[in-house]
C-alpha cells in the first residue's frame, strides 16, 4: 500500500519543521546540474504519472511543474477547470476519484479554496503536492524563495526579510512566514493595519505600517501581489495611495541598505507595488525565482514520491 | 396501574428531592415521588445504579421539515432527539418554506404527533420569510402554538423591525430568541478569527460581530421591556453583556451549545467541515468564561443546535460547506464526559441546564420531577464507555465534531409522558 498522510504529502510549510525545509533545499541544489546539461532530462519518474489538478488559473505554477515532471521523464497530465464550471455537479470528491481511476501516482493540487489539497490527500492513496490553496499555504513557492535566498546569501539563519503588501490574503506570505522563521530568519511584516491577519505576531514576526525604520537592515525586501478587488473591499482606499504609501520604486529603494535584494512570487503589477525600474533593475531576484522554481518543485516531487521516503 | 421505577438515583434540578428515590408514573403523569413508595399493583421497572432527569428540553434545533428533507425530516429529527435523551424539541424556522404562517405551525405540530418520539414545539419567524423586512403573522402563529420568534441564522440586522418584533411579542408574553451576529461585519468568515484562523489561512468571524448584536438586543430589550432569549452565545464578551443586561434586571436570557463548551477553534481542521459552524468555535479563554457563566447562572440553558447537512454538501472545501452540526446524539454522552466525569460538576447542574431552565425560558411544561407534571424522564448510566460514531447515528446528519471522542455516559432510557421510547440505549418500536 502506498502511504497516506503528512509524511507523502506536502501540503504546507506549517507541519514542517526547519531540518525537513532544508531537505527540501538540499535535494534542490543536487538536482541544480541537470538544468545546465545539455540534455535536460533524467529517468528518475519514468513510467510514473504526474497529475495538475488546477482549479484556478495559473499558467505559471502549472508551466513549472509541468516542466518539472518532465526533466524527471513523468508523464504529466494537465488538468484545469475553474472551479465555478466544477460547481455545477462535479464533486472535489469525484474529481479526485476520477483521476485516481486514470493512475495518477502523484498529483499537484491548485484551488481558490483553503484547505482542499489536505481534503483530496485524504481521499487518495497517492503524493499530494499543494500548488495554492485559498488564502492558506503555497508551499513550493516557500521553498524556492528560501532555495533563492540561500542561493545569494550563503545562509538563511539571522537574515532580515521584510515581507510587504496584502499578508491576509496571501498563501505566499503566510508560507513564507512559516518557512523564514523555521530556518532561522527575521521576518518582520509592512502592511497597512487592514491587509494584516488576527494576531499575526504569534507566528514569530513583527508587525509596521511602514518600511522607514527597516531601511537600515532589510537583506531581503518580498512585495506582495495586491489584488485589485481588494479597493473595493476597502482594505484600502484606493491602488493609486497604496501605491503612494507602499509602492517601491528606485527612489524607496534608494533608501534602502545598498546590497538590498527585491522579491517578488509574480506576477508582478507594475506601478502598484513595484515599479518596472526595479522589477527590472539590479537588485530584483525575481527571474531568478521563476527559474529556481523548477529545481525545486524536482526536489519535491523526487522527494515525496520516493519508496523509501 | 401504573410504572414504578426504582433503584436509581435522582437528579433534582431543584435540589429537594433524596438522592435516592422511587418515581411512579400513571396517567402520563408523574403521581409521586419519594423513598421506597408502596408496590401496589404497578409494573415495577428496576433502575439500579442508573440516573432520573428530567426529560431533557433542547430548544434550539433543526429539524429541516418542509423543504429540506433530504437533509433531516421530523421522523429521523425527533428519533434522533429521543435517542439523545431530550423529550422536547423547538426546532427552528428556516424551513422552506419558512415557518412564518400559521399554515406550517399546524403542519408541523400534526406531523409530530404521528411520529411520536420527542414532543415537538415550534418557534416562529419573525419577519415575513425571514427576510428581515416586515412582521411575519406572529399572532396567528402563537395561536397554532408556537413558544418563540426568531428569524435564527437570517439576524434582523434592521433595529426598527427588532424592536416592533420585541414590542409585540409582548402581547403574547413569548421571547425573541436572537442570533446575534453582525452581518457585515462577519461577512465572508469561516471560523473565529484569531492566530488560528491566521495559522490555517481561513477567513476569520470576529468575535465583535456577535457582541455587538448582544448589546444591541440587549439595549432594544430594554428598550422595550421584552423577553429576549439570546440563542448560542459563544464569546466571553457576549456572555458578560448578558451578565449585566440581568443584573440590571432586564428579561434576558441566553443558552449555549454543547460544542461552545467543549471546543475550540483549535479543534478546527480545514478538511473537516464539521468543524464549521456558527457561531465559530471561539477560543479556550472563551471557552473557559462560558463554563464560569453556565455555573454562575448567567447562561440557563445548554441546547444543541442540531443543524443536519447532508454528507454531499458537508464533504466539500471549508469554504463551500454550509454551517452547521447535529448535536441530538452527542450531547449527552460529550458533556457528562467533560462536565460531570472531568470536571466534577453535579448532574443536577445538567438537569438544571438541559431541562429545568430551558423549559422555563419557553414556558414549556415539564423540566421537573414532580407530582402532576408530564412523564418525561431521561434516565443516565454514568459509566457506560464508547466512542461516538456519527455512522451509527438515527439523525440523517453525520457532521459530528466530536465525532471519534470516547466518552462515558449514555442515555439508556427515555420516557416521555408516560410511553418508553428509548430502552438500554435503542430505540423502542
Amino acid at each position: 500500500m502506498t502511504t497516506v498522510g503528512v509524511c507523502g504529502n506536502l501540503l504546507g510549510i506549517r507541519d514542517l519543521d526547519g531540518a525537513r525545509i532544508l531537505h527540501f533545499l538540499d535535494q534542490a541544489e543536487a538536482f541544480r546540474e541537470i538544468m545546465d546539461r545539455d540534455i535536460k532530462k533524467v529517468p528518475t519518474l519514468r513510467g510514473k504519472v504526474l497529475v495538475n489538478m488546477f482549479f484556478e488559473p495559473s499558467t505559471r505554477t502549472m508551466t513549472s511543474f509541468e516542466l518539472a515532471g518532465k526533466i524527471l521523464s513523468a508523464d504529466v497530465v494537465n488538468f484545469s477547470s475553474s472551479f465555478s464550471s466544477l460547481s455545477k455537479g462535479e464533486s472535489i470528491k469525484d474529481t479526485a476519484r476520477t483521476l485516481m481511476s486514470l493512475g495518477a501516482d502523484v498529483v499537484v493540487v491548485r484551488h481558490p479554496h483553503t484547505g482542499v489539497p489536505e481534503f483530496i490527500s485524504r481521499l487518495i492513496p497517492v503524493p499530494v503536492v499543494n500548488a495554492g490553496d485559498g488564502i492558506g499555504e503555497h508551499p513550493t513557492q516557500a521553498l524556492l524563495d528560501l532555495y533563492t535566498v540561500r542561493r545569494r546569501l550563503g545562509e538563511l539563519k539571522g537574515v532580515n526579510v521584510t515581507i510587504m503588501g496584502d499578508v491576509s490574503h496571501s498563501r505566499v506570505a503566510r508560507s513564507n512566514i512559516f518557512a523564514f522563521t523555521r530556518v532561522g530568519a527575521r521576518v518582520r511584516l509592512v502592511a497597512p493595519p487592514t491587509m494584516l491577519p488576527a494576531g499575526v505576531e504569534e507566528l514569530g514576526v513583527s508587525v509596521f505600517h511602514s518600511l522607514e525604520p527597516l531601511y537600515h537592515d532589510t537583506d531581503i525586501l518580498y512585495l506582495l501581489r495586491i489584488q485589485r478587488e481588494r479597493q473595493s473591499e476597502s482594505l484600502v482606499p484606493s491602488l493609486r495611495e497604496y501605491s503612494n504609501l507602499y509602492g517601491v520604486n528606485a527612489g524607496v529603494l534608494s533608501r534602502f541598505k545598498k546590497n538590498v535584494l527585491v522579491m517578488h512570487p509574480g506576477p508582478i503589477n507594475r506601478g502598484v507595488e513595484i515599479s518596472a525600474d526595479v522589477a527590472d533593475g539590479l537588485s530584483s531576484l525575481i527571474e531568478e525565482q521563476v527559474r529556481n522554481g523548477v529545481v525545486v518543485r524536482m526536489a519535491a516531487l523526487y522527494l515525496l514520491t520516493r519508496r523509501e521516503g | 396501574m401504573g410504572t414504578l421505577i426504582t433503584g436509581a438515583r435522582i437528579a433534582d434540578p431543584l435540589g429537594r428531592l433524596p438522592a435516592q428515590a422511587d418515581v411512579l408514573i400513571e396517567g402520563g403523569r408523574i403521581a409521586a415521588v419519594g423513598k421506597k413508595l408502596p408496590r401496589g399493583k404497578h409494573r415495577v421497572v428496576r433502575k439500579d445504579g442508573l440516573h432520573i432527569l428530567p426529560g431533557l428540553v433542547d430548544i434550539h434545533a433543526h429539524l429541516r421539515e418542509p423543504g429540506f428533507e433530504y437533509k433531516e425530516t421530523l421522523e429521523t429529527g425527533l428519533r434522533a432527539a429521543a435517542l439523545g435523551g431530550f423529550t422536547s424539541v423547538v426546532c427552528m424556522p428556516n424551513t422552506s418554506p419558512a415557518i412564518d404562517n400559521k399554515s406550517v405551525v399546524k403542519y408541523l405540530k400534526d406531523r409530530s404527533r404521528a411520529v411520536g418520539a420527542a414532543r415537538l414545539y415550534v418557534a416562529g419567524a419573525v419577519s415575513k420569510g425571514r427576510r428581515g423586512e416586515e412582521l411575519a403573522d406572529i399572532g396567528e402563529m402563537f395561536e397554532e402554538g408556537i413558544v418563540a420568534i426568531t428569524d435564527d441564522g437570517a439576524p434582523v440586522m434592521n433595529s426598527r423591525l427588532m424592536r416592533r418584533a420585541m414590542e409585540y411579542s409582548k402581547i403574547f408574553g413569548i421571547p425573541v430568541m436572537s442570533h446575534c451576529e453582525d452581518l457585515n461585519l462577519t461577512a465572508g468568515g469561516l471560523m473565529n478569527e484569531g492566530v488560528v484562523s491566521t495559522r490555517l489561512g481561513l477567513a476569520g468571524i470576529p468575535a465583535a460581530g456577535e457582541e455587538i448584536m448582544t448589546a444591541r438586543d440587549v439595549s432594544l430589550a430594554a428598550l422595550t421591556g421584552a423577553r429576549l432569549h439570546v440563542t448560542h452565545v459563544s464569546t466571553r464578551g457576549a456572555a458578560e453583556t448578558v451578565r449585566n443586561a440581568r443584573r440590571k434586571r432586564l428579561r434576558v436570557t441566553c443558552d449555549v451549545t454543547p460544542h461552545h463548551l467543549l471546543l475550540t477553534d483549535e479543534d478546527v481542521r480545514a478538511y473537516d467541515t464539521a468543524t464549521k459552524v456558527n457561531p465559530p468555535l471561539r477560543t479556550a479563554g472563551d471557552r473557559e468564561a462560558l463554563a464560569g457563566r453556565l455555573a454562575d447562572g448567567t447562561i440557563a440553558a445548554i441546547a444543541t443546535d442540531h443543524a443536519p447537512h447532508a454528507a454531499h454538501e458537508k464533504e466539500t472545501s471549508f469554504e463551500e460547506a454550509p454551517f452547521g452540526a447535529v448535536g441530538f446524539e452527542s450531547a449527552v454522552p460529550a458533556l457528562l464526559t467533560e462536565l460531570v466525569h472531568r470536571r466534577k460538576l453535579p448532574l443536577a447542574l445538567i438537569a438544571r441546564k438541559m431541562a429545568l431552565e430551558p423549559a422555563r425560558v419557553m414556558n414549556l411544561p415539564g423540566g421537573k420531577i414532580a407530582p402532576g407534571e408530564p412523564a418525561d424522564l431521561t434516565i443516565l448510566d454514568l459509566n457506560a464507555g464508547f466512542t461516538i460514531q456519527p455512522g451509527n447515528f438515527v439523525s440523517l446528519g453525520r457532521n459530528c465534531p466530536f465525532a471519534g471522542m470516547k466518552v462515558k455516559g449514555r442515555v439508556d432510557t427515555v420516557i416521555v409522558g408516560g410511553g418508553t421510547v428509548v430502552e438500554d440505549g435503542r430505540l423502542v418500536r
